[in-house]
């Protein structure tokens, strides 16, 4: 579950993380106000979307009055920011950060991942932050540090003491950031994060260590064990079928084709739509139904399909491990006797109790094309929508 | 032959009295694995498909011999699972179970470290050796015994694989799914090792997919020392980049992950590349020098 900017900072206030002073904001009539309750003379104004590319994008602007922070505010709200990360439609804005904007001497980079391949949390660092670090990363890879992380141990002293002379920061500096990497390491671990990053981590005029941006990252499979994320749910920016989808615990990710999928396994899945793609056809859509799904999760999973006005024809792709071939047979049939179906279905089934499912689907009276494999039911369905 | 199990291991199940502990527990019995005891806390002393059930894995252990588990309990017990059947001293863990937290698994893979366990998994279908043992959740009648060698991170896709594989009449040695989270216990490249040393198994399939850097790891390792071939596919190259937040991950793998660099790296290390996963069977047959299909 990725965390918006102002939820992700006010969770890192918590453990001592100094950032700006600010306020998020979901009205633009509470604009003007907070600019004056922040008190400074300019403030940065943070279009909060779940994606990176902001800054080259105008999601980040900055105000030197109330009314410039206002109209700023008004403009942003309910529109749409295209990114790079966004695609063509972008995000809606829904809500703003008003933030005191400090004066900056030096922006560092700073984040806390897993590196699959260490098997361990890492700590990355770059006195290079900013926007471009990616580039950084290729062009100059020794002017990233990477600190692999004890997840029993938490940072040593001498890792500390070594990523603070690499950053080139000593004197008073030294230990607030050796302070910042400890509160980082222990908001990354009790929040179960799979990242957190600081881009940019400013060093201000005044020699203060201050987020400037903070990106949030919680591992979805903890979620169970922090009820105070649920607050962040109905914030999500997904769309209404993905929200419906979540619900019923299926993985759906609406896509630009016509051709609707229905499978379980994530790889077969992707396979599914790689085939169809193979053979000139365009998905409209990721579902994995999942290992063990009811036939309540199906039936919803086939009307979340149905749903989406693209699709012009279903192609179900189902390889019953645990997953029982008649449990999709019957949540298919369910699903048309309740929404109806006016699109071609291409059904591929094959594993445990797939007889049983295909005696189900004979008698069922329904127009449906059988088929044997994988290769097969790409081009049926790819056929129907051409 | 084959790899890790064979017709004589004794298994163990954690979480053997809940839903899917039950079910593939009748599922692996009938396979023919030898299922010796199961454990779920709290119910030691009473019989499940009459085998004795456990309070603990390390009375299971002592009292049956057990040296391999299934572990199917529920995501939030199952890192403390793990752990117990590796200190029980159990050698092969299967762990099932899908969502277990990231740092979990983290602190479990530190755990087994110095230890002598294998972990396989979590969120994994499991390993089964043809007519031998079968330790997981595959179907059991997908699969033909034989001599090539199936790893996947995924567990229909496996599925889809294998069977494609036993409609041609060719069999398998052993086929393990490593499962599909960032942290597993067993990587490509342990069982591609685990493959060359095994007289049984002739031909690699390896099934990947998109993200993480685990099949760029195995092309290298590949290159270097599997002397057999490998036949690959890696899913996934039709799915769209996700909106991303943060560079960390990008840093991390450095431009590996996507299906595109993963197949060229796959390539450029000589391993044949299944480009449709309709093909994966046919490919096999071609390497084995099979022209037509015996079973069809």
């Amino acid at each position: 579950m990725k965390l918006f900017e102002f939820q992700a900072k006010n969770i890192l206030k918590e453990y001592g993380v100094s950032i700006p002073r600010g306020t998020a904001l979901s009205r633009s009539a509470d604009a003007s106000k907070t600019f004056q309750e922040i008190g400074c003379t300019r403030c940065v104004i943070k279009a909060q979307i779940l994606a990176g590319g902001r800054g080259k994008s105008g999601g980040i602007q900055f105000a030197s009055s109330p009314e410039e922070a206002q109209s700023c505010v008004a403009g942003m709200l309910g529109s749409y920011l295209v990114t790079n990360q966004t695609g063509q439609k972008g995000t809606e804005i829904k809500y703003v950060l008003i933030e005191e904007a400090l004066p900056i001497k030096k922006e560092l980079y700073l984040a806390i991942t897993i590196d699959r391949g260490l098997q361990t949390p890492i700590l990355i660092a770059s006195a290079e932050g900013g926007m471009e670090i990616e580039e950084v990363a290729k062009k100059t890879p020794d002017k990233i540090i990477k600190e692999p992380i004890d997840v029993f141990f938490g940072i040593h002293p001498f890792q500390a003491r070594r990523i603070a002379s690499q950053l080139n920061i000593s004197g008073t500096l030294a230990p607030k950031l050796n302070n910042l990497i400890t509160n980082l390491f222990d908001a990354f671990l009790k929040n179960d994060c799979s990242l957190l990053e600081i881009n940019p981590l400013a060093i201000t005029a005044h020699e203060e260590i201050c987020a400037l941006d903070a990106k949030m990252d919680v591992d979805d499979n903890a979620l169970y064990r922090h009820p105070e994320f649920n607050q962040f749910i109905p914030s999500q920016d997904i769309s209404p079928a993905e929200a419906l989808a979540k619900k019923h615990r299926l993985s759906y990710i609406g896509l630009e084709g016509n051709i609707g999928c229905l499978v379980n396994g994530a790889g077969l899945a992707m396979a599914t739509m790689d085939i169809i793609k193979l053979h000139g056809g365009e998905p409209a859509n990721f579902l994995d139904v999942g290992g063990d799904a009811s036939l309540e999760q199906v039936t919803q999973a086939f009307k979340i399909i149905l749903s989406d006005p693209k699709v012009k024809a279903v192609l179900i792709n189902i390889f019953g491990g645990i997953m029982k071939c008649d449990i999709i047979a019957s949540g298919i049939i369910q699903a048309i006797k309740e929404v109806g179906i006016h699109i071609p279905l291409v059904i591929r089934l094959e594993g445990t109790n797939v007889e049983i499912a295909k005696k189900i689907l004979d008698t069922s009276g329904l127009k449906i094309a059988t088929v044997k494999d994988m290769k097969e039911a790409a081009n049926l369905v790819v056929s129907k929508v051409l | 032959m084959g790899i890790l199990i064979h017709k004589d291991t004794r298994v163990l199940c954690q979480g053997i009295t809940g839903h899917a502990g039950s079910f593939h527990s009748e599922r692996m019995l009938e396979y023919g694995t030898r299922l010796v005891a199961g454990v779920t806390p709290g119910k030691g002393g009473t019989l499940h498909h009459n085998l004795p059930v456990f309070d603990n894995v390390l009375e299971a252990v002592t009292k049956t011999g057990a040296n391999a588990s299934v572990i199917y309990v529920p995501a939030p017990f199952a890192a403390d699972a793990i752990m117990e059947a590796a200190d029980a001293g159990i050698g092969l863990v299967v762990c099932i179970t899908e969502g277990i937290p990231t740092l979990d698994m983290i602190r479990v893979i530190k755990y087994l470290s110095n230890r002598k366990t294998r972990l396989i998994g979590p969120n994994c279908p499991g390993i089964i050796t043809p007519g031998a043992c079968k330790i997981g959740i595959m179907p059991g009648y997908i699969h033909k015994p034989g001599t090539i060698g199936v790893i996947s991170r995924s567990g229909t896709l496996t599925y889809e694989a294998v069977w494609q594989l036993t409609q041609r009449g060719i069999g398998q040695s052993t086929c393990l799914g490593i499962g599909g989270d960032p942290i597993v216990g067993t990587d490509f490249v342990e069982v591609l090792r685990l493959f060359q040393n095994d007289r049984e198994t002739q031909v690699i399939v390896m099934i990947g997919e998109i993200g993480g850097s685990a099949e760029e790891e195995a092309a290298r390792i590949i290159q270097k020392e599997i002397t057999k071939p490998v036949i690959g596919f890696i899913a996934g190259r039709t799915a769209p980049q996700g909106k991303r937040m943060g560079h960390a991950g990008a840093i991390i793998t450095g431009g590996k992950g996507t299906a595109a660099s993963k197949i060229d790296t796959l390539k450029t290390a000589g391993i044949t590349i299944a480009d449709s996963p309709a093909d994966i069977g046919d490919t096999v047959a071609k390497i084995l020098g099979i022209t037509q299909h015996p079973e069809k």
